[in-house]
């Protein structure tokens, strides 16, 4: 089966069981929403999505492929890129450099000045600021960065991780905008870690709860908006 | 009031075991021959010297990878207070703890300040250019160094107890006495300060306790401790030189430390025996081996060096890490 | 004002090598997060091994990349078969903290009893591979002489290869962000473990060369680094341990300081010079004179 799908997948903490025989899939060229509040999870099973983190059992398949257990400098290899949450860029490397890394591993270097670019044509800011130090950059121009950076690593599955903790709403409006643009042309597939529920199910096709590592509801994007129970219970709007 | 009764009974316990050993040492040491002797002294010189390592890293997170220059504060103090002001044996001893301790008083307020690399850094330049020091100022004897003379054993043990014998008294007393004060401190609550700062400094400051000062104390005491080893070393050498203080013997008493398992008091006595045991091994190995003089001279820092490796990579979270965990899984 | 000149000279020429010992730590430290004790005795074995080729080929020149080379090989080595391991098991604990340094200590014994066994304890020497004799000009023969000019000119080539490497270079940057941030280089698709081991590679062969240039103006015996070590040491922490170029400066500081008070003061004060430097610029200056504003309590 293509597509991402992960099944009954336990990961845990020491102790702590952080994610609780959780199931969901994400077709390919989708845009799921992982939404969930304060220690939910979601960023536990991203980092075992792209291999920083050990499952305790379940199985995740990246196109039929079994991807627990790989390492994540194999798995950007094979197109799965994770933007961690908030400090995704190395603040002593200038902008540049950080960019660079994206494409650091790759051959093809015309495409990798080819993806720069396009990356610089989605976030201009980015363009105007390539020799200064990342240390100097605003909040959300991080998370432009960082999300450039992963771009040019040319993914196929594209984790995000909260890319609108801390920003002004009026950013977040233009990070979520830049995320579906990008779904669209390239086709790409998208899991999106949110707390910021409404934006975040406004653009994707499709919606997974999880409350305490285990799976509330998952659905096309749009019923779970209307859904009045859920609204109350865990989307809180 | 439990916890006080505990307490006491500990202390208690403590005040009985420890003449005991020192009784059964007594007894021992007339039974076996003069080369187990002066190893018993040796023994006891590197407990000394090891507690002194456990009570810096073990209990309050410090390293010193330069407390051999430590000793050799504690040795020049002591032989320079002989020699220049004829002070009796007893109070060369004091000089010695004394002195070393002043000089780590001010190391530990440099030391209190850094962690971690600077702290390593520093006391193992220490190691490497304090002893050489003594070769330019001529007071200090340069390379030949001072003769360090505790005396002849006082007449009423008797005409056949040795100066062997003799020096190993001395060391052993002297390692009970650091044992039981260590003891002791570690049971105060200055002891509780250092476990508190070790296993999590904020923390620590958060509770009150005032890092900076904490530190300089284990530092000094620490240090203090190192140069009653250092006197009790030139003791059993008759000798204070700049080569008897070498780096190798700085890295030779973390080895025993770590060996010892940093948290363990009864633990120095395991690491100073094997400290003592390999030249020993190595002179055994050489004999049966043969080689030339070359191999067997480096023999025993080779050993050495392979225990403290493999000692860190087997159990880089101390020994007692794993004691702990065989204790759990067997619950 | 001839006399300050020569001294400053002198100086330069002696913190070159303070300088590429500091490379050789900053290098480590920055990948690893341990300052590495045993490069004193990577070090020796580099600088024992082109000692062997200069008795058999007499040519200073094969020995010396030779020395580098072997030096490299030692680094990538000891990283592969301990420092991995180590990385991999320490966790928690009193000694988690300090094992890798103990570690470290371990293994410069280890080197350094093997060194002994090979060639024994007795001091040797090089042969010059350039003049010793202070070069002249007129009727004036300065302290300055041809091997200090070797020694400056080839620490400042290896040091612009160094910077070369790691501004400009695809690897430089691997290096880079391996040391600042080990997670998001893994998410970059970096070979962070590989990537250490390269540094270790190269720290050893700063070590090497450092060695190679200090030792034809002195002996050789199984210790004879230790002082090396200890002056390359201060060096990187008055760099503030965490910077290529700190490293190069503090060694030329330290070198130089050592020099004025050797001519102008005392000869027996080297060490004690060198060692109040250190306390000083960590109780005043703890990040270094040029280094980054973190604190030493990373
Ligand atoms: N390294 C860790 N060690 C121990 N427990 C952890 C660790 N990381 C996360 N946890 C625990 O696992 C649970 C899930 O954490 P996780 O970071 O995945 O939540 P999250 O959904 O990303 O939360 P947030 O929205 O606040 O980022 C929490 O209870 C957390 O305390
Ligand atoms: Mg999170």
């Amino acid at each position: 089966m293509s597509g991402l799908v992960i099944s009954q997948l336990n990961i845990s903490h020491g102790a702590i069981r952080a994610v609780n025989d959780l199931s969901f899939t994400v077709q390919p060229g989708q845009l799921a929403a992982v939404i969930g509040s304060n220690g939910a999870g979601k960023t536990t099973l991203l980092r075992t999505l792209s291999g920083l983190k050990s499952a305790h059992s379940g199985s995740v398949e990246w196109n039929g492929e079994s991807i627990l257990r790989k390492k994540p400098e194999d798995l950007v290899r094979s197109g799965i890129v994770h933007v961690s949450d908030g400090k995704s860029v190395i603040p002593e490397l200038t902008v540049k450099e950080n960019l660079a890394l994206g494409g650091i591993w790759r051959k093809d270097k015309k495409d990798v000045a080819l993806a720069t670019e396009e990356a610089i044509d989605l976030f201009p800011r980015l363009g105007e600021r390539l020799q200064q130090s990342a240390d100097t950059l605003s909040g959300g121009e991080r998370q432009m960065l960082a999300i450039g950076r992963a771009l040019i690593a040319r993914p196929k599955l594209l984790l995000l991780d909260e890319p609108s903790l801390g920003l002004a709403p009026l950013v977040i409006d233009q990070i979520f905008q830049a995320i579906k643009s990008l779904r669209d042309r390239h086709n790409l597939t998208v899991v999106l870690v949110e707390q910021n529920a409404m934006g975040a199910l406004r653009i994707a096709d499709i919606g997974i709860i999880i409350n305490l590592g285990k799976l509330v509801a998952s659905g096309p994007a749009h019923e779970l908006i209307d859904n009045p129970s859920l609204r109350a219970a865990y989307l809180g709007y | 009031m439990r916890n006080l009764l505990g307490h006491s009974s500990r202390r208690f316990k403590a005040a009985i075991t420890f003449p005991l050993i020192g009784v059964a040492l007594f007894l021992i040491s007339n039974r076996v021959d003069e080369l187990r002797v002066y190893q018993g002294a040796n023994v006891a010189v590197y407990v000394v010297a090891i507690i002194s390592i456990i009570l810096l890293t073990g209990y309050s997170g410090q390293i010193s990878l330069g407390h051999g220059a430590l000793m050799a504060v504690g040795a020049y103090a002591a032989v320079l207070s002989q020699v220049y002001w004829h002070l009796p044996v007893i109070l060369t001893f004091v000089v010695a703890v004394l002195a070393a301790a002043g000089f780590g008083a001010i190391l530990g307020t440099a030391a209190g300040r850094l962690t971690g690399p600077y702290l390593a850094g520093t006391t193992l330049a220490l190691a490497v250019g304090l002893p050489s020091l003594a070769n330019q100022f001529g007071f200090l004897g340069g390379e030949q160094g001072l003769n360090y003379d505790v005396g002849l054993p006082p007449a009423w043990l008797g005409a056949d107890f040795t100066q062997y014998k003799w020096f190993f008294w001395i060391s052993a007393l002297a390692a009970l006495i650091v044992t039981w004060i260590s003891f002791n401190l570690l049971g105060s609550h200055y002891g509780r300060n250092w476990r508190a700062l070790r296993s999590n400094p904020t923390a620590a400051a958060l509770m009150g306790i005032h890092v900076g000062r904490s530190k300089v104390l284990a530092f000094t005491v620490s240090s203090g401790l190192a140069g009653l080893a250092g006197a009790l070393l030139a003791m059993t050498i008759s000798l204070v030189t700049p080569s008897a203080f070498p780096t190798s013997l700085s890295f030779s008493i973390v080895t025993g430390a770590v060996l010892a398992g940093v948290t363990l008091l009864t633990g120095s006595i395991v690491g100073a025996v094997v400290l003592v045991a390999i030249p020993e091994i190595t002179g055994a190995l050489a004999a049966h081996l043969g080689g030339s003089e070359k191999v067997t001279s480096n023999l025993p820092g080779l050993l050495t060096s392979v225990l403290l490796i493999v000692a860190v990579l087997l159990f880089p979270n101390g020994p007692q890490a794993i004691m702990k965990r065989t204790r759990k899984s067997s619950q | 004002m001839g006399r300050l000149l020569n001294t400053i000279l002198i100086g330069v020429s002696g913190g070159s090598i303070y300088s590429l010992m500091a490379l050789a730590l900053v290098l480590v430290w920055r990948s690893t997060r341990v300052v590495n004790f045993a490069q004193a005795g990577q070090a020796i074995l580099s600088t024992y091994i082109g000692y062997v080729v200069i008795t058999h080929t007499d040519n200073y020149w094969i020995a010396f990349p030779v020395a580098l080379v072997a030096g490299a090989l030692a680094g990538a080595l000891i990283d592969i078969l301990m420092v991995r391991t180590l990385m991999k098991r320490a966790h928690s604990g009193p000694v988690a903290g300090i094992a890798p340094v103990i570690a470290t200590l371990g293994l410069l014994g280890l080197i350094r009893a093997v060194v002994g066994m090979i060639w024994g304890g007795d001091l040797r020497q090089f042969k010059l591979p350039v003049s010793n004799h202070g070069f002249t000009f007129g009727h004036n023969t300065i302290p300055f002489a041809p091997i200090n000019l070797l020694i400056v000119v080839t620490t400042v080539v290896v040091m612009l290869i160094f910077s070369l490497i790691f501004q400009r270079t695809n690897l430089g940057l691997s290096l880079r962000a391996s040391a600042y941030q080990p997670e998001i280089a893994r998410l970059a698709g970096i070979r962070v473990d590989l990537t250490r081991t390269i540094g270790w590679a190269f720290a050893g062969a700063a070590g090497a060369v450092a060695g190679m240039l200090v030792t034809p103006t002195n002996y050789l015996s199984p210790n004879s680094l230790d002082l090396l070590l200890v002056s390359g040491f201060v060096a990187a922490v008055i760099g503030g341990l965490e910077s290529l170029v700190g490293a190069a400066v503090g060694g030329l500081i330290l070198g130089i300081s050592l020099a004025l008070v050797l001519e102008y003061v005392s000869s027996s004060l080297a060490f004690p010079v060198a060692f109040v430097v250190l306390i000083a610029v960590l109780l005043f200056k703890p990040s270094g004179l040029i280094g980054a504003k973190r604190t030493r309590h990373a």
